[in-house]
C-alpha cells in the first residue's frame, strides 16, 4: 500500500512540476487536473471519501473545464 | 539572480513547513474535540456520517461562509463577463455522435447520482458540495455534447436564491425554536434512516441546489458568451 502511495505521490510531483514548465497552457491545465485526480485517489486511500469526492468532481472535473474555457477566451501560449 | 532568490525562498518555505508539520502528532493522539465528535457525534446530531455532522452541525456557520464564498466567485465571473454578447454556442463545431449519444444516456444518470449524494449526505460519504458539483458536471457534459444548448439564467438564479433562503431560513428557525443560529430543532429520529438527523438533510439539499446552480452558472457564463 505504501509503495502505491509513494508512486502516486511521485507522479503528482512530476505533474505539478510539469504544470509550471509547460508553455502550452492547455497542457498545463491537463497536468494540473492529473494532480487533482491523483490527490483524490490518495484521499480515498487515506479513508477520506468525502474529500476524495469533492476533489474529483471540483478539482479534476469542473475547475479543469473552467480553466480551458478561460484559455479559449484569452491566449493559449505563455509568452 | 531572481531565479536563485526564488529557489532560496522555496527552500526556506519547505524547511519551515516540514519542521512545523513534524511537530503535529498526525494519527497518534486525538484531541479532546476529535474524541468528542467520534464518541458523541451520532448521539448528538443523528447523522451517521461524522464528516457531515461536523460540516452542518458543529461547524454550520463556517459552511454558510463557504457557500457565500462560492456565491461571490460566481458573482465575480458574472460581473467579468457582463455585457459581452451571448452567442449561445452558435457557430461552434457539433459534437461527435459518440459524445452526443453518450451524453444523452449519462445526463439523467449523473443528475440522479448528484441528487443521491446530497440527499444521503448524513448517511454515506458526500454531501451538499459534492452533490452540487456532480450536478454541475452533468450540465458541463450537456454543454460539451450540444454546443447550442443554453440553460435559463432566471431558473438558475431562482434555484440559487431558494437554496440560500432555505439554508438561512432553517438557521433562523433554529435560533427561534432551539436557542441558537443553525441549531437542530427537528427530531433526530433513528440514525441510519433517510428521514433522520433533523435539519441536516434539509440544509444539505439546499446547499446541493445552491452549489449546483452556482457552478452551472459559472460554466454557462463562460460557454455562452463571446
Amino acid at each position: 500500500m505504501i509503495v502505491l502511495e509513494a508512486i502516486l505521490i511521485a507522479i503528482m510531483v512530476v505533474a505539478a512540476a510539469a504544470t509550471s514548465v509547460f508553455k502550452d497552457l492547455v497542457s498545463a491545465v491537463v497536468a494540473c487536473a492529473a494532480v487533482s485526480l491523483l490527490a483524490s485517489v490518495l484521499f480515498y486511500m487515506l479513508d477520506a471519501p468525502d474529500v476524495a469526492m469533492a476533489e474529483a468532481a471540483i478539482g479534476a472535473g469542473l475547475s479543469t473545464a473552467i480553466f480551458v474555457l478561460a484559455i479559449r477566451k484569452t491566449e493559449r501560449y505563455e509568452r | 539572480m531572481r531565479r536563485a532568490a526564488a529557489i532560496l525562498l522555496l527552500a526556506v518555505l519547505a524547511t519551515g513547513l516540514a519542521l512545523a508539520l513534524e511537530a503535529v502528532p498526525f494519527g497518534r493522539a486525538k484531541t479532546d474535540v476529535a474524541n468528542h465528535y467520534i464518541r458523541k457525534g451520532v448521539e448528538e446530531t443523528g447523522a451517521t456520517n461524522l464528516v457531515t455532522s461536523v460540516v452542518v452541525c458543529y461547524r454550520g456557520l463556517d459552511t454558510l461562509g463557504e457557500v457565500t464564498i462560492l456565491f461571490i466567485a460566481s458573482l465575480g465571473v458574472g460581473v467579468l463577463l457582463f455585457g459581452r454578447p451571448r452567442h449561445g454556442g452558435r457557430g461552434r463545431e457539433e459534437a461527435s455522435a459518440i459524445v452526443a449519444t453518450g451524453a444523452r444516456v449519462l445526463f439523467p444518470l449523473i443528475l440522479l447520482f448528484g441528487i443521491y449524494v446530497f440527499l444521503h449526505g448524513h448517511l454515506t460519504p458526500g454531501g451538499g458540495f459534492q452533490g452540487g458539483a456532480v450536478l454541475a458536471s452533468a450540465f458541463l457534459l450537456l454543454y460539451l455534447a450540444r454546443p447550442a444548448q443554453t440553460v435559463s439564467r432566471a431558473t438558475l438564479g431562482a434555484a440559487e436564491a431558494l437554496g440560500g433562503l432555505v439554508f438561512v431560513g432553517v438557521g433562523v428557525l433554529g435560533l427561534i425554536a432551539a436557542g441558537y443560529f443553525l441549531n437542530n430543532f427537528l427530531p433526530k429520529g433513528q440514525p441510519n434512516l433517510l428521514l433522520s438527523a433533523g435539519v441536516i438533510p434539509v440544509i444539505y439539499v439546499a446547499i446541493g441546489v445552491k452549489v449546483g446552480s452556482e457552478l452551472v452558472r459559472i460554466i454557462g457564463d463562460l460557454v455562452e458568451t463571446e
